[in-house]
Protein backbone atom coordinates (compact mmCIF):
# COMPACT_ATOMS: atom_id res chain seq x y z
CA UNK A 1 0.00 0.00 0.00
CA UNK A 2 2.76 2.53 1.08
CA UNK A 3 4.96 1.17 -1.35
CA UNK A 4 2.65 1.86 -4.38
CA UNK A 5 1.09 5.16 -3.07
CA UNK A 6 4.94 6.28 -3.31
CA UNK A 7 5.26 5.36 -6.93
CA UNK A 8 2.12 7.46 -7.97
CA UNK A 9 3.48 10.91 -5.82
CA UNK A 10 6.73 10.69 -5.04
CA UNK A 11 7.09 11.75 -1.30
CA UNK A 12 9.04 13.26 0.89
CA UNK A 13 10.28 15.96 -2.36
CA UNK A 14 13.74 15.02 -2.33
CA UNK A 15 16.62 16.55 -4.27
CA UNK A 16 15.73 14.42 -7.37
CA UNK A 17 12.43 16.34 -8.11
CA UNK A 18 15.01 19.06 -9.19
CA UNK A 19 16.59 16.63 -12.01
CA UNK A 20 13.83 16.36 -14.11
CA UNK A 21 13.26 13.51 -16.77
CA UNK A 22 15.02 14.20 -20.13
CA UNK A 23 13.09 15.71 -22.79
CA UNK A 24 15.01 13.94 -25.44
CA UNK A 25 16.55 10.66 -24.61
CA UNK A 26 20.17 10.49 -23.93
CA UNK A 27 20.83 14.16 -24.22
CA UNK A 28 20.07 14.82 -19.96
CA UNK A 29 22.84 17.10 -19.00
CA UNK A 30 23.04 19.26 -22.19
CA UNK A 31 19.20 19.15 -22.67
CA UNK A 32 17.28 19.70 -20.11
CA UNK A 33 13.81 21.60 -18.90
CA UNK A 34 16.15 23.80 -16.93
CA UNK A 35 19.22 24.69 -19.67
CA UNK A 36 16.21 24.78 -22.22
CA UNK A 37 14.38 27.62 -19.73
CA UNK A 38 17.45 29.56 -19.74
CA UNK A 39 17.98 29.34 -23.81
CA UNK A 40 14.07 30.78 -23.66
CA UNK A 41 14.61 33.45 -21.00
CA UNK A 42 17.81 35.05 -23.06
CA UNK A 43 15.54 34.41 -26.37
CA UNK A 44 12.44 36.14 -24.48
CA UNK A 45 14.29 39.17 -23.16
CA UNK A 46 16.33 39.58 -26.52
CA UNK A 47 13.41 39.60 -28.41
CA UNK A 48 12.27 41.96 -25.62
CA UNK A 49 14.28 44.75 -25.80
CA UNK A 50 15.42 44.33 -29.42
CA UNK A 51 11.05 44.62 -30.85
CA UNK A 52 10.67 47.20 -27.71
CA UNK A 53 13.14 49.55 -29.24
CA UNK A 54 14.01 48.78 -32.50
CA UNK A 55 12.82 52.75 -33.45
CA UNK A 56 13.50 54.29 -30.45
CA UNK A 57 11.88 58.04 -30.13
CA UNK A 58 12.34 60.89 -28.14
CA UNK A 59 8.70 60.91 -27.30
CA UNK A 60 8.58 56.71 -26.23
CA UNK A 61 5.41 54.74 -27.39
CA UNK A 62 4.25 52.65 -24.73
CA UNK A 63 6.83 49.68 -24.66
CA UNK A 64 9.62 51.78 -25.31
CA UNK A 65 8.86 53.25 -21.88
CA UNK A 66 8.45 50.07 -20.38
CA UNK A 67 11.93 48.94 -21.37
CA UNK A 68 13.13 52.67 -20.34
CA UNK A 69 11.79 52.15 -17.56
CA UNK A 70 13.44 48.64 -16.71
CA UNK A 71 16.67 49.90 -17.71
CA UNK A 72 16.45 53.55 -15.79
CA UNK A 73 15.41 51.47 -12.71
CA UNK A 74 18.44 50.06 -12.68
CA UNK A 75 20.58 52.91 -14.26
CA UNK A 76 19.43 55.05 -11.40
CA UNK A 77 18.40 53.54 -8.25
CA UNK A 78 21.56 50.91 -8.33
CA UNK A 79 24.27 51.49 -10.77
CA UNK A 80 24.05 55.88 -9.67
CA UNK A 81 22.86 55.82 -6.32
CA UNK A 82 25.43 53.04 -5.20
CA UNK A 83 28.02 53.59 -7.47
CA UNK A 84 28.03 56.90 -8.10
CA UNK A 85 27.86 59.20 -11.54
CA UNK A 86 30.78 57.08 -12.65
CA UNK A 87 28.34 53.77 -12.08
CA UNK A 88 26.48 54.70 -15.48
CA UNK A 89 28.82 52.80 -17.44
CA UNK A 90 28.11 49.31 -15.51
CA UNK A 91 24.21 50.33 -15.97
CA UNK A 92 23.85 47.93 -19.05
CA UNK A 93 25.35 44.71 -17.49
CA UNK A 94 23.25 45.27 -13.87
CA UNK A 95 20.40 45.58 -16.48
CA UNK A 96 21.20 42.69 -18.05
CA UNK A 97 21.85 40.59 -14.67
CA UNK A 98 18.77 41.59 -13.33
CA UNK A 99 16.49 41.03 -16.30
CA UNK A 100 18.13 37.35 -16.19
CA UNK A 101 17.94 36.81 -12.68
CA UNK A 102 14.53 37.84 -12.58
CA UNK A 103 13.10 36.47 -15.43
CA UNK A 104 14.53 33.18 -14.83
CA UNK A 105 13.48 32.87 -11.33
CA UNK A 106 9.72 34.17 -12.25
CA UNK A 107 10.17 30.79 -14.10
CA UNK A 108 9.96 29.38 -10.68
CA UNK A 109 6.14 30.52 -10.29
CA UNK A 110 5.12 30.82 -13.73
CA UNK A 111 2.10 28.16 -14.17
CA UNK A 112 3.01 25.11 -16.20
CA UNK A 113 6.81 26.21 -15.82
CA UNK A 114 7.11 26.10 -12.17
CA UNK A 115 10.66 25.52 -12.27
CA UNK A 116 13.76 28.06 -12.01
CA UNK A 117 16.93 27.09 -13.46
CA UNK A 118 18.62 29.26 -10.57
CA UNK A 119 17.69 26.17 -8.76
CA UNK A 120 20.57 24.79 -10.23
CA UNK A 121 23.55 26.30 -8.34
CA UNK A 122 25.27 26.52 -11.88
CA UNK A 123 23.34 29.30 -13.17
CA UNK A 124 23.77 31.40 -10.41
CA UNK A 125 27.34 30.48 -9.88
CA UNK A 126 28.05 31.78 -13.13
CA UNK A 127 26.55 35.22 -12.31
CA UNK A 128 28.73 34.88 -9.23
CA UNK A 129 32.11 34.57 -10.86
CA UNK A 130 30.70 36.80 -13.54
CA UNK A 131 30.63 39.56 -10.47
CA UNK A 132 33.69 38.48 -8.57
CA UNK A 133 35.90 38.84 -12.22
CA UNK A 134 33.83 42.06 -12.72
CA UNK A 135 34.27 43.69 -9.45
CA UNK A 136 38.36 42.79 -8.83
CA UNK A 137 38.60 43.56 -12.47
CA UNK A 138 37.49 46.99 -11.43
CA UNK A 139 39.04 47.61 -8.63
CA UNK A 140 42.88 46.60 -10.11
CA UNK A 141 42.47 48.52 -13.17
CA UNK A 142 41.33 51.79 -11.02
CA UNK A 143 44.07 51.41 -8.18
CA UNK A 144 46.43 49.10 -9.78
CA UNK A 145 47.12 45.68 -8.60
CA UNK A 146 49.07 46.75 -5.04
CA UNK A 147 47.40 49.30 -3.92
CA UNK A 148 43.95 47.57 -4.62
CA UNK A 149 44.98 44.67 -2.64
CA UNK A 150 46.06 46.93 0.10
CA UNK A 151 42.88 48.89 0.09
CA UNK A 152 40.66 45.76 0.11
CA UNK A 153 43.16 43.59 2.60
CA UNK A 154 44.35 46.01 4.95
CA UNK A 155 41.53 47.26 7.44
CA UNK A 156 42.64 50.94 8.77
CA UNK A 157 43.74 49.03 12.32
CA UNK A 158 46.15 49.01 15.06
CA UNK A 159 49.45 46.75 13.46
CA UNK A 160 48.81 44.08 16.20
CA UNK A 161 45.58 43.22 15.09
CA UNK A 162 46.13 42.98 11.60
CA UNK A 163 47.64 39.52 11.45
CA UNK A 164 43.79 38.36 12.43
CA UNK A 165 42.13 41.12 10.20
CA UNK A 166 43.71 40.52 7.02
CA UNK A 167 43.26 36.67 6.64
CA UNK A 168 39.31 37.35 7.32
CA UNK A 169 39.29 40.36 5.38
CA UNK A 170 40.76 38.15 2.21
CA UNK A 171 38.61 35.37 3.00
CA UNK A 172 35.10 37.52 3.58
CA UNK A 173 35.96 39.51 0.36
CA UNK A 174 38.07 37.04 -2.52
CA UNK A 175 36.06 33.54 -1.45
CA UNK A 176 33.04 34.77 0.59
CA UNK A 177 31.46 37.08 -1.34
CA UNK A 178 31.48 34.68 -5.32
CA UNK A 179 29.86 32.01 -2.76
CA UNK A 180 27.44 33.88 -1.16
CA UNK A 181 26.23 35.64 -3.94
CA UNK A 182 25.61 32.61 -5.49
CA UNK A 183 24.37 30.18 -2.59
CA UNK A 184 22.21 33.18 -1.72
CA UNK A 185 20.39 32.73 -5.19
CA UNK A 186 20.15 29.20 -5.40
CA UNK A 187 19.24 28.23 -1.73
CA UNK A 188 16.16 30.27 -2.20
CA UNK A 189 14.88 29.42 -5.29
CA UNK A 190 15.74 25.77 -4.13
CA UNK A 191 13.94 26.29 -1.13
CA UNK A 192 10.84 28.33 -2.52
CA UNK A 193 10.70 25.39 -4.87
CA UNK A 194 10.76 22.74 -2.47
CA UNK A 195 8.24 24.59 -0.04
CA UNK A 196 5.69 24.42 -3.05
CA UNK A 197 6.22 20.16 -3.68
CA UNK A 198 6.00 20.19 -0.04
CA UNK A 199 2.43 21.76 0.34
CA UNK A 200 1.03 20.68 -2.86
CA UNK A 201 2.21 17.11 -2.91
CA UNK A 202 1.39 16.93 1.07
CA UNK A 203 -2.19 17.74 0.52
CA UNK A 204 -2.44 15.07 -2.23
CA UNK A 205 -0.91 12.21 -0.19
CA UNK A 206 -3.19 13.24 2.70
CA UNK A 207 -6.06 13.02 0.86
CA UNK A 208 -5.25 9.60 -0.42
CA UNK A 209 -4.47 8.22 2.59
CA UNK A 210 -7.73 9.03 4.51
CA UNK A 211 -10.12 10.64 2.83
CA UNK A 212 -11.13 12.77 6.56
CA UNK A 213 -8.10 14.34 5.93
CA UNK A 214 -10.04 16.04 2.32
CA UNK A 215 -10.38 19.50 4.53
CA UNK A 216 -6.73 19.53 5.75
CA UNK A 217 -5.35 19.08 1.66
CA UNK A 218 -8.02 21.94 0.60
CA UNK A 219 -5.97 24.25 3.29
CA UNK A 220 -2.61 22.50 1.97
CA UNK A 221 -3.39 23.70 -1.21
CA UNK A 222 -3.98 27.17 -0.34
CA UNK A 223 -1.05 27.40 1.65
CA UNK A 224 0.74 26.33 -1.63
CA UNK A 225 -1.06 29.29 -3.17
CA UNK A 226 -0.07 31.80 -0.64
CA UNK A 227 3.30 30.92 -0.49
CA UNK A 228 3.47 31.29 -4.28
CA UNK A 229 2.87 35.07 -4.10
CA UNK A 230 5.55 34.81 -1.06
CA UNK A 231 8.11 33.22 -3.54
CA UNK A 232 6.63 36.38 -5.96
CA UNK A 233 7.94 38.55 -3.43
CA UNK A 234 11.66 36.61 -2.93
CA UNK A 235 12.11 36.30 -7.13
CA UNK A 236 11.92 39.78 -7.09
CA UNK A 237 13.91 40.57 -4.04
CA UNK A 238 17.05 38.37 -4.90
CA UNK A 239 16.88 39.59 -8.49
CA UNK A 240 17.22 42.87 -6.87
CA UNK A 241 19.71 41.86 -4.14
CA UNK A 242 22.05 40.38 -6.63
CA UNK A 243 22.21 43.09 -8.48
CA UNK A 244 22.67 45.72 -5.86
CA UNK A 245 24.82 43.97 -3.69
CA UNK A 246 27.17 43.28 -7.59
CA UNK A 247 27.10 47.14 -7.70
CA UNK A 248 28.07 47.36 -4.24
CA UNK A 249 31.39 45.17 -4.16
CA UNK A 250 32.03 47.02 -7.57
CA UNK A 251 31.70 50.59 -5.43
CA UNK A 252 33.52 48.98 -3.24
CA UNK A 253 36.25 48.30 -5.43
CA UNK A 254 36.18 51.98 -6.91
CA UNK A 255 36.75 53.46 -3.75
CA UNK A 256 39.66 55.63 -2.60
CA UNK A 257 39.64 53.89 1.15
CA UNK A 258 39.06 51.29 2.77
CA UNK B 1 15.86 6.86 -2.61
CA UNK B 2 15.84 2.88 -3.04
CA UNK B 3 13.63 3.59 -5.58
CA UNK B 4 15.90 6.15 -7.83
CA UNK B 5 19.15 3.63 -7.48
CA UNK B 6 16.50 0.72 -8.82
CA UNK B 7 16.02 2.65 -11.70
CA UNK B 8 19.73 3.43 -12.18
CA UNK B 9 19.30 7.00 -11.63
CA UNK B 10 23.32 8.97 -10.30
CA UNK B 11 22.60 10.62 -6.64
CA UNK B 12 22.61 14.24 -7.25
CA UNK B 13 23.95 17.11 -4.65
CA UNK B 14 22.57 20.18 -5.17
CA UNK B 15 26.00 22.26 -3.90
CA UNK B 16 28.10 20.40 -6.91
CA UNK B 17 27.12 22.25 -10.14
CA UNK B 18 26.90 20.11 -13.26
CA UNK B 19 29.58 21.39 -15.95
CA UNK B 20 27.25 20.84 -18.96
CA UNK B 21 25.10 23.42 -17.48
CA UNK B 22 27.77 25.86 -16.92
CA UNK B 23 28.85 25.64 -20.06
CA UNK B 24 25.02 26.46 -21.13
CA UNK B 25 24.54 28.77 -18.75
CA UNK B 26 27.60 30.47 -19.36
CA UNK B 27 27.37 31.01 -23.49
CA UNK B 28 23.67 31.63 -23.11
CA UNK B 29 24.50 34.72 -20.72
CA UNK B 30 27.64 35.77 -22.94
CA UNK B 31 25.01 35.93 -25.88
CA UNK B 32 22.35 37.75 -23.80
CA UNK B 33 25.31 40.08 -22.40
CA UNK B 34 26.41 40.65 -25.66
CA UNK B 35 23.18 41.79 -27.39
CA UNK B 36 21.56 43.94 -24.94
CA UNK B 37 25.22 45.94 -23.96
CA UNK B 38 25.96 46.49 -27.43
CA UNK B 39 22.56 46.89 -29.39
CA UNK B 40 20.09 48.08 -26.33
CA UNK B 41 21.46 49.68 -23.99
CA UNK B 42 23.88 52.18 -25.51
CA UNK B 43 20.60 53.28 -27.82
CA UNK B 44 18.44 53.50 -24.56
CA UNK B 45 21.42 55.93 -23.31
CA UNK B 46 21.60 58.06 -26.63
CA UNK B 47 17.85 58.53 -26.44
CA UNK B 48 17.95 59.82 -22.74
CA UNK B 49 21.47 62.29 -23.89
CA UNK B 50 19.06 62.89 -27.04
CA UNK B 51 16.05 63.84 -24.38
CA UNK B 52 18.13 66.11 -22.07
CA UNK B 53 19.33 67.40 -24.91
CA UNK B 54 15.97 68.30 -26.65
CA UNK B 55 14.89 69.50 -23.30
CA UNK B 56 17.94 71.52 -22.59
CA UNK B 57 17.67 73.51 -26.35
CA UNK B 58 13.99 73.90 -25.89
CA UNK B 59 14.46 75.76 -22.58
CA UNK B 60 17.47 77.65 -24.38
CA UNK B 61 15.30 78.62 -27.30
CA UNK B 62 12.34 79.94 -25.00
CA UNK B 63 15.35 81.76 -23.62
CA UNK B 64 16.73 83.25 -26.53
CA UNK B 65 13.29 83.99 -27.48
CA UNK B 66 12.59 85.85 -24.44
CA UNK B 67 16.35 87.80 -24.66
CA UNK B 68 15.06 89.50 -28.14
CA UNK B 69 11.68 89.73 -27.30
CA UNK B 70 13.04 91.73 -24.32
CA UNK B 71 15.47 93.07 -26.78
CA UNK B 72 12.96 94.26 -29.02
CA UNK B 73 11.06 96.28 -26.81
CA UNK B 74 14.20 98.11 -25.40
CA UNK B 75 14.47 98.96 -28.89
CA UNK B 76 10.54 100.12 -29.35
CA UNK B 77 11.06 101.75 -26.49
CA UNK B 78 14.16 103.86 -27.46
CA UNK B 79 12.84 104.47 -30.69
CA UNK B 80 9.37 105.46 -28.70
CA UNK B 81 11.65 107.96 -27.14
CA UNK B 82 13.48 109.23 -29.71
CA UNK B 83 10.33 109.83 -32.25
CA UNK B 84 8.82 111.92 -28.95
CA UNK B 85 12.02 113.76 -28.61
CA UNK B 86 12.09 114.55 -32.44
CA UNK B 87 8.56 115.17 -32.52
CA UNK B 88 8.78 117.89 -29.63
CA UNK B 89 11.53 119.41 -31.58
CA UNK B 90 9.77 119.88 -34.94
CA UNK B 91 6.92 121.17 -33.07
CA UNK B 92 9.82 123.60 -31.56
CA UNK B 93 11.19 124.34 -34.79
CA UNK B 94 7.83 124.86 -36.69
CA UNK B 95 6.79 127.07 -33.88
CA UNK B 96 10.05 129.35 -33.83
CA UNK B 97 9.53 129.52 -37.77
CA UNK B 98 6.46 130.14 -37.47
CA UNK B 99 7.23 133.52 -35.00
CA UNK B 100 9.85 134.19 -37.63
CA UNK B 101 8.05 134.61 -40.59
CA UNK B 102 5.44 136.64 -38.57
CA UNK B 103 8.51 138.75 -37.58
CA UNK B 104 9.51 138.91 -41.17
CA UNK B 105 5.68 139.73 -42.82
CA UNK B 106 5.56 142.16 -39.86
CA UNK B 107 8.71 143.74 -40.72
CA UNK B 108 7.94 144.18 -44.36
CA UNK B 109 4.27 145.53 -43.98
CA UNK B 110 6.02 148.01 -41.50
CA UNK B 111 8.65 148.61 -44.97
CA UNK B 112 5.67 148.58 -47.05
CA UNK B 113 3.57 151.22 -44.63
CA UNK B 114 6.69 153.46 -44.04
CA UNK B 115 7.44 153.48 -47.54
CA UNK B 116 3.71 154.20 -48.55
CA UNK B 117 3.75 156.91 -46.05
CA UNK B 118 7.24 158.82 -47.35
CA UNK B 119 5.56 158.69 -50.93
CA UNK B 120 2.62 160.26 -49.56
CA UNK B 121 4.24 162.66 -47.79
CA UNK B 122 6.58 163.52 -50.72
CA UNK B 123 3.46 163.63 -52.96
CA UNK B 124 1.96 166.72 -50.89
CA UNK B 125 4.77 168.68 -50.37
CA UNK B 126 5.14 168.96 -54.31
CA UNK B 127 1.60 169.67 -54.61
CA UNK B 128 1.96 171.77 -51.70
CA UNK B 129 4.70 173.25 -53.40
CA UNK B 130 2.69 173.76 -56.82
CA UNK B 131 0.23 175.17 -54.93
CA UNK B 132 2.31 177.80 -53.55
CA UNK B 133 3.94 178.39 -56.54
CA UNK B 134 0.54 179.57 -58.04
CA UNK B 135 -0.61 181.41 -54.81
CA UNK B 136 2.20 183.18 -55.15
CA UNK B 137 1.70 184.19 -58.72
CA UNK B 138 -1.86 184.75 -58.29
CA UNK B 139 -1.64 186.47 -54.78
CA UNK B 140 0.86 188.39 -56.56
CA UNK B 141 -1.69 189.39 -59.34
CA UNK B 142 -4.68 189.72 -56.92
CA UNK B 143 -2.47 192.46 -54.61
CA UNK B 144 -1.43 194.02 -57.46
CA UNK B 145 -5.05 194.37 -58.90
CA UNK B 146 -6.42 195.12 -55.54
CA UNK B 147 -3.67 198.22 -55.00
CA UNK B 148 -4.38 199.13 -58.17
CA UNK B 149 -7.60 199.78 -57.52
CA UNK B 150 -6.76 201.68 -54.07
CA UNK B 151 -3.81 203.19 -55.52
CA UNK B 152 -4.85 204.24 -59.04
CA UNK B 153 -2.56 204.64 -61.93
CA UNK B 154 0.41 205.87 -59.42
CA UNK B 155 2.14 202.38 -59.11
CA UNK B 156 1.56 201.12 -62.39
CA UNK B 157 5.20 201.39 -63.08
CA UNK B 158 6.37 197.88 -63.92
CA UNK B 159 9.90 197.82 -61.82
CA UNK B 160 8.26 199.18 -59.17
CA UNK B 161 5.61 197.08 -58.53
CA UNK B 162 7.88 194.00 -59.62
CA UNK B 163 10.41 194.70 -56.78
CA UNK B 164 7.73 195.78 -54.34
CA UNK B 165 5.48 192.23 -54.46
CA UNK B 166 8.65 190.28 -54.21
CA UNK B 167 9.79 191.45 -51.14
CA UNK B 168 6.23 191.55 -49.98
CA UNK B 169 5.83 187.83 -50.42
CA UNK B 170 9.37 186.82 -49.19
CA UNK B 171 8.59 189.08 -45.78
CA UNK B 172 4.48 186.93 -46.03
CA UNK B 173 6.83 183.58 -46.11
CA UNK B 174 9.40 184.23 -43.93
CA UNK B 175 6.66 185.06 -40.76
CA UNK B 176 4.23 182.61 -42.60
CA UNK B 177 6.59 179.40 -42.07
CA UNK B 178 6.59 179.37 -39.04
Amino acid sequence: MSSSLAAEIPWPPTVEDFFLPPIVEGTTPWFTKVTLLVWVAVAALIIFFLVTYREPKLVPTKRQWIAESIYGFVRNNVARDLIGHDGVRFAPYLTTLFCFVLLTNLFGIIPGIQMSPNSHIAFPAILAIISWVLFNAVGIRQHGFAKYMKNSLIPPAPWFILPLLVPIEFISTFVFRPFTLAVRLFANMFAGHMILLVFTLGGFVMLQSNVWLAPVSVVSWLMAIALTFLEALVIVLQAYVFTVLTASYVQGALAEEH
Amino acid sequence: MYLFAAEGAEEHNPIIPLWQEIVVGTIAFALLCYVLMKFVFPRMEKTFQARVEAIEGGIKRAEAAQAEANQLLEQYRAQLAEARTDAARIRDDARADAEGIRQDVLAKAREESDRIIAAGKEQLAAERATIVRDLRAEVGTLAVDLASKIVGESLADEARRKGTVERFLSDLESTGAR
